[in-house]
């Protein structure tokens, strides 16, 4: 491969991945940024829909119970109707609590789910993970890169669609009464709103939108295990969530393109110049980064890169 | 079989309400949820060992795998994370309030310290698991079927004493009233003449004291890793919430609690989940007892 196609073959990654966590964060900015609903536990939904792609659409393996080799999309789809069944069930359960309650419970949940991952091996292949996970037309490209360009263009086109739908969903009535609820909640009941009701709708979907990043991102892969889902990555998507700006759907995706950025130029950085017995080190100058990053962020920028746009409205004045 | 979860329970359960009390505290007086609290005790943990490292091991006290610089490397480790603590406030904390940020702005400031704090040990101290000793202890039975060594013994006492030492400043030292005042309304505290900062600085001093000798006294039972206090975060929120958010005595029995379901829970599911526990704990507190075992409705 020529130098060219090499650092282009790069890109493409780079660029895939950073769509996929933009996709995420999109879905978190729908639950804090439009709801003010504190999702601690980003990585378990990611998680859900990663494994219950896999499941769905890998090829049997005699040694696990489930894996059905589906076509693609109803792997997808599936992905996507289990991280909705997941937010419904911790949704009903806590979606009354308190911003920072409501915090350590989905952080829980999120190290519940990954000790799931690990422990219950029929299901998920423990620590030694889950294989042969497909991509969309699997064998139509020659060449990996041809492939690799293709699933970029693919996740371009679904973050677009994704971005597209929730900036017309925020700006619909049912975004507003979202609005209405982060900002007073106690009027927006007040005017017969089910505050209630809105929160637990804006907590699925969003979660479904991160369970489709998930499982995306386990399609693309072709491979999973627990340790692709540690708490960092919760807090590797809501820095990029601060740093762009919540509660501005363009702010999420810069946001992923800023903090994903830091954090592969850093690890390229480190793994050229840092010595090979020192590489755990060098990992955690890369965390100890994107805390930096946060806690500047909060304290110099608190809006982020771009913050969200003031909304006046039409019947005001 | 059960008599021995329960000692192991009451063991992890001293550890994680030591922990649990300045998570407690953080809620209450600085009206926050802290995560980077647990990294604390992984810092008390890591610096009594720098200090060991540098005075020895020292002749070890009867049966015990340790000698006194132990001991004093246990005050000296809750010195050095009280001011660990202390500088996280002045930094990052302090600032925020200044500004009357949202509480939930400190919520993230927090989990963006938590990352600097752990990878900081991990930079420094290196990714291995350390032993403040290496010598071999023979478990005593102590009742019946229940085996426990010298030194987690030791950790009961010590743990119960610094306990009841914190409860006797809060109900009748000068500034522990201040604390329960401000822990009650920080508005009314202030009208009443409380010097506000001067009590943030004692939480932050009290809650990282105490964090430090968690973290060691966890490092004494099982081994260090800088990964440690934030494996405990979730035992540490569940135990502080289960017992009602801000009474002491609440985040105790509430630490006892976690640490003796957790270890009962290995007779009836598999160990792997065992971490698991804390928050389904969590969950049914949350569900049925918002304000907690002790708590009043007032912040539920």
């Amino acid at each position: 491969m020529s130098a060219f196609a090499g650092q282009l073959s790069y890109f493409i990654f780079f660029a895939t991945v950073t769509l996929i966590f933009a996709m995420a964060t999109l879905g978190l900015n729908l639950q804090w940024g439009s709801t003010g609903l504190f999702n601690a536990g980003v990585v378990g939904f990611y998680a859900i829909g990663g494994y219950a792609f896999a499941i769905l659409s890998a090829p049997p393996r005699p040694e696990l119970l489930a894996n059905f080799g589906l076509p693609w999309i109803v792997g997808l789809l599936g992905a996507m109707a289990a991280s909705a069944l997941a937010a419904a069930i911790i949704g009903l359960l806590t979606i009354r609590l308190r911003g920072d309650y409501l915090a350590i419970t989905t952080f829980g949940v999120a190290v519940s789910i990954q000790l799931v991952t690990l422990n219950w091996e029929a299901l998920t292949g423990g620590s030694l993970g889950m294989t042969a996970i497909p991509r969309p037309i699997a064998g139509f490209f020659d060449s990996s890169l041809d492939a690799n360009i293709f699933y970029f263009v693919l996740m371009l086109g679904a973050t677009a669609a994704i971005y597209l739908a929730l900036e017309s969903i925020v700006r619909s009535p049912w975004g507003r009464v979202l609005k209405a609820i982060r900002e007073d909640e106690t009027a927006a009941i007040a005017l017969g709103k089910d505050a209630r009701l809105f929160r637990l709708q804006a907590f699925i979907l969003g979660s479904t939108i991160i369970g489709a990043a998930g499982a995306l991102y386990a399609s693309f892969i072709g491979f999973l295990s627990p340790f692709d889902f540690t708490p960092i990555l919760t807090f590797q998507i809501w820095t990029m969530l601060i740093v762009g700006g919540s509660g501005n759907n363009r702010g999420a995706l810069i946001g992923a393109v800023v903090v994903w950025g830091l954090w592969t130029a850093s690890g390229a950085l480190i793994s050229k110049y840092v010595p090979a017995a020192y590489q755990t080190q060098g990992g955690a100058v890369q965390s100890i980064l994107i805390g930096l990053v946060l806690v500047c962020t909060l304290l110099f920028r608190p809006r982020g890169l771009i913050g969200e746009e003031p909304v006046v409205s039409r019947h005001a004045t | 079989m059960i008599g021995q979860a329960i000692a192991d329970g009451f063991l992890t359960g001293a550890i994680i309400a030591l922990g649990a009390i300045g998570v407690s505290l953080s809620l209450q007086i600085l009206r926050f949820a802290n995560f980077s609290h647990a990294e604390l005790l992984t810092w008390g943990a890591y610096l009594a060992l720098t200090f060991v490292a540098f005075a020895g091991a020292g002749v070890s006290i009867g049966p015990l795998s340790f000698g006194w610089p132990l001991l004093a490397a246990v005050a000296a480790a809750g010195m050095g994370t009280a001011v660990v603590a202390l500088a996280v406030d002045l930094l990052v904390f302090a600032q925020l309030r200044a500004r009357g940020a949202h509480p939930l702005t400190l919520v993230f400031a927090g989990f963006g310290a938590a990352l600097i704090l752990r990878n900081l040990v991990l930079l420094i101290w290196g990714p291995e698991a350390h032993y403040y000793t290496s010598e071999l202890q023979i478990a005593i039975e102590v009742m019946p079927d229940v085996r426990m060594l010298p030194d987690q013994i030791f950790v009961l006492a010590l743990a119960f004493a610094v306990v009841l030492a914190l409860h006797l400043f809060l109900r009748y030292n000068r500034l522990g009233m201040a604390m329960r005042a401000m822990a009650e309304s920080p508005a009314l505290a202030r009208v009443c003449g409380v010097e506000i900062g001067k009590v943030i600085r004692w939480t932050w001093i009290i809650s990282g004291a105490l964090a430090a000798a968690a973290g060691v006294f966890s490092g004494l039972t099982v081994q260090l890793r800088p990964e440690m206090g934030f494996n405990l975060l979730l035992s540490l929120f569940t135990a502080a919430i289960l017992g009602g958010g801000g009474s002491l005595v609440g985040a105790v029995i509430g630490g006892l609690a976690v640490g003796l379901a957790e270890n009962l829970s290995v007779l009836v599911i598999p160990a792997g989940y065992k971490a698991a526990v804390p928050f389904l704990l969590l969950l049914l507190v949350l569900f049925f007892r918002p304000q907690g075992l002790f708590g009043s409705m007032e912040r539920a």
